[in-house]
């Protein structure tokens, strides 16, 4: 049975146990809900859980496990024909594609089969021999057996759970805890699919990462003052300038958002009335609401060739072309405008107000308040808010490869076109590449080398801020 | 400290420092001080006493302005300290709030150093001529507020640092630092021990030589013992004020007279 199918009928089931659990406990009490522990309904939430939790985990694992169990069987049939991983992708779509065809391995044969796959838009990458074939038979013949033992089980299951649960429901049963410890449950697992997809990205990143330097020395990798991959051979792979466009434009990009956005936050948080504050602060937060592409749209369209007016060639003569360290640095930082201001505006608002009114009442004025008072008192926080900027730069890629230009070069320039470690991840992997070969996994190692970076700033963020909170809660 | 006599005081009528004229409050819709009129006299000690929630902090605040930074708050009537309305368009708030200096209900230490904290008026007022001089004021502050024993050799740790009555006396000392000619304190001794609010009643008492000092107080012992004048409010009016040792023994209005016996508030 499919597992769509399968699902449905094991949330018929739970459904029908639910209105039994009710019906059940309310009979039980004699329709007296005061004498019964619990709530109606969570005597039913109570049969269907028992229902869901073991057919649902027994699904999920079965599903993640039965492929592998299968391939494991059939892969010795056709262990001469090269390529185990590649020979058996091969097996499955041919045991697929049969059934597209509509033919029974009885009448089939291997001959001219990869055409005739072909021309129902199932794609095999070589030849289909005998054995394949075969394998193929035996592939199809478990995948069917598998799915026929999963449905048994699960229904078995299924049934027998909602059968175990309703001879439990009395009045007496405490359902109120059960359903609470089950949604206890749930969010546990909620949490956890989170944090184990983490860890799978990391532990995704950290093992190419590792096959690309068993493929070019970590030290050439890590000192390296040029970057020129050639897919020829001969590639030179530094990280040094790319590292260094990547600060650099972050750099500018602080320099423009950090300024402004504190100031904005001053002024939003301590002197704006309250009809401005209103209007003005979802303005921001729609502002950092723009997908960056967009933004990246304007560096090149907009920003790019203002630019290239004053400082290229028919002004001061700076700049060959409108991208530019410049260029990213400045829109970047526009984007990053109402992140910074609208933390730092949240962190000035967290410094009690008592702490104004000592101020105000020596005789201070409102800015000398400020600059002495409420600064100082939300430093720690606005720190950790241009760290955290600083992470979302140094991440950000949609506007350096659109405004920054694609050659890494160790500059100081700003009008010169730089590139980042985030523009070479994209330009390494994008086109037909062979994921093996040391210019395609590089990216692999370049993404590590920006996690670990971010991630310490973030960390760093957060455990000033944090410190920074303790002290008024 | 029990001692409740009153004591013979100068009851002549000296000058009027403060003088507030039909002085209303509203909170939004609130009414919160309804037609207070009141003469604060100079070089003396005003008690304002009264139950919870009956405007004396409100009042306070009208009295250095205090409450225009609460944009809910509208303050209509007179208030004129020497002869000046305080709520003219000439007067600068930033200035009178110099020359009037607050105590808060909540000490409010800022996050900096002791020393700085005491040092903060008198820095931006310009009152100290040289660091040394800058020092000076800081040690005669401290020991005004009976602070300095403590605190002379942690000068430099964070005022948050402190305990809750420390820093309510750092909050003092920090007010008395700008040699204010009024000082308004909103319940000043609520978070100190005995041994601390005798001294600074005793500072209280000093402070009148100079300046005149408003005082709100939950402790009748306390307002018959430093005060003056004594003003009593109730839900918002002023019900009454005059001689501290009139009000205590002979009070004219019921409502004073069941305040203070503890039968109301
Ligand atoms: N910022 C404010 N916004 C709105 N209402 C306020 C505000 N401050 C005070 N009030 C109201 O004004 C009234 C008087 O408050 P006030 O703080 O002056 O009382 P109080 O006499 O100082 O009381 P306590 O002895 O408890 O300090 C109260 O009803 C209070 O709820
Ligand atoms: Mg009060």
């Amino acid at each position: 049975m499919p597992l769509g199918w399968l699902l449905l009928l094991v949330l018929l089931i739970a459904a029908a146990g639910y209105v039994m659990g009710r019906r059940r406990a309310l009979s039980g009490a004699g329709g007296d809900t005061r004498a019964m522990h619990s709530l109606p309904g969570a005597y039913g939430w109570n049969v269907a859980m028992a229902v869901l939790i073991p057919s649902l985990l027994l699904m999920a694992a079965w599903t993640a496990v039965a492929p592998s169990v299968i391939d494991r069987m059939v892969a010795p049939m056709v262990a001469d024909q090269g390529d185990p991983a590649l020979v058996m992708s091969d097996v499955r779509r041919v045991a697929r594609g049969l059934v597209i065809l509509d033919e029974g391995f009885d009448t089939i044969a291997a001959e001219g089969l990869r055409d005739r796959l072909a021309s129902v838009g199932v794609a095999v990458g070589q030849d289909v021999s005998e054995s394949t074939l075969a394998a193929a038979e035996r592939y199809d013949i478990l995948a069917a057996r598998s799915s026929w033992l999963l449905t048994a089980l699960t229904l078995a299951i299924a049934g027998g759970a909602a059968a175990w649960a309703l001879r439990r429901t009395t009045p007496d049963l405490r359902a109120r805890n059960e359903v609470e410890r089950g949604i206890q449950g749930l969010l546990i697992a909620a949490a956890l699919v989170a944090i184990a997809t983490t860890i799978g990205i990391v532990l995704a990143l950290i093992f190419n990462t590792i096959k690309f330097f068993q493929l070019y020395p970590a030290t050439d990798f890590f000192f390296g003052l040029t970057w020129s991959p050639s897919f020829g051979g001969g590639s030179e792979l530094g990280i040094l300038p790319l590292i260094w466009g990547t600060l650099y434009i972050s750099f500018i990009s602080l320099l423009v958002a950090v300024p402004l956005g504190l100031l904005s936050a001053v002024y939003l948080s301590e002197y704006a009335s309250h009809r401005v504050r209103a209007w003005a602060k979802p303005m921001l937060e729609v502002l950092a609401g723009i997908p960056s592409i967009v933004y990246g749209l304007f560096a090149l369209l907009t920003v790019g060739p203002a630019l290239l007016a004053v400082f290229g060639d028919g002004g001061l003569g700076w700049m060959d072309g409108g991208t530019a360290v410049m260029t990213a640095g400045l829109v970047m930082g526009i984007m990053l405008i109402p992140f910074v201001s609208s933390l730092s505006d949240d962190i000035i608002n967290a410094v009690p107000q008592a702490m104004r009114d000592g101020s105000l009442g020596l005789g201070a004025t409102p800015s000398e308040t400020i600059r002495q008072v409420v600064l100082p008192a939300a430093l720690p926080g606005i720190a950790g808010a241009v760290l955290l900027a600083a992470s979302r730069s140094i991440g950000e890629t949609m506007i350096v490869v659109l405004g920054a230009g694609a050659a890494a070069k160790l500059s100081l320039n700003p009008f010169e076109a730089m590139t980042t470690i985030t523009a070479k991840i994209v330009s390494q992997l994008t086109g037909d590449q062979d994921f093996s070969s040391p210019e395609a996994l590089v990216a692999f190692a370049l993404g590590m080398t920006l996690f670990v970076v971010t991630l310490c700033l973030n960390i760093l963020a957060l455990w000033i801020v944090r410190r920074y909170r303790e002290q008024y809660e | 400290m029990n001692d409740m006599r009153p004591i013979e005081r100068a009851t002549a009528l000296d000058d009027t420092k403060i003088s507030a004229k039909g002085v209303n409050v509203h909170y939004g819709a609130a009414h919160a001080l309804k037609d207070v009129s009141v003469d604060i006299g100079d070089r003396l000690v005003t008690a304002f006493i009264g139950p919870s929630g009956c405007g004396k902090s409100t009042f306070l605040r009208c009295l250095n302005r205090m409450n225009d930074t609460i944009p809910s708050a509208r303050v209509t009537g007179r208030i004129e300290i020497d002869g000046q309305d305080i709520y003219d368009r000439r007067v600068d708030p930033v200035q009178l709030r110099a020359k009037v200096g607050m105590v808060f209900q909540k000490p409010n230490p800022f996050p900096k150093s002791i020393y700085d904290n005491v040092a903060y008026g008198p820095k931006i007022h310009g009152l100290a001529r040289s660091r040394a001089d800058l020092d000076v004021i800081v040690e005669k502050a401290l020991r005004r507020a009976a602070l300095w024993t403590e605190a002379k050799d942690r000068l430099q740790s964070p005022g948050t640092g402190l305990s809750g009555g420390q820093q309510q006396r750092l909050c003092i000392a920090r007010a008395v630092a700008t040699e204010p000619e009024v000082l308004l304190m909103d319940e000043p001794c609520s978070a100190l021990d005995p041994i601390a609010t005798a001294q600074v009643e005793e500072l209280i008492d000093e402070l009148r030589q100079s300046y005149s000092v408003v005082i709100v107080t939950h402790s009748m012992q306390q307002a018959a013992r430093v005060s003056q004048r004594t003003a009593f409010f109730h839900l918002g009016n002023l019900v009454e004020y005059g001689e501290t040792g009139q009000i205590f023994t002979n009070p004219r209005d019921p409502r004073t007279e069941s305040y203070i016996s503890g039968r109301i508030g």
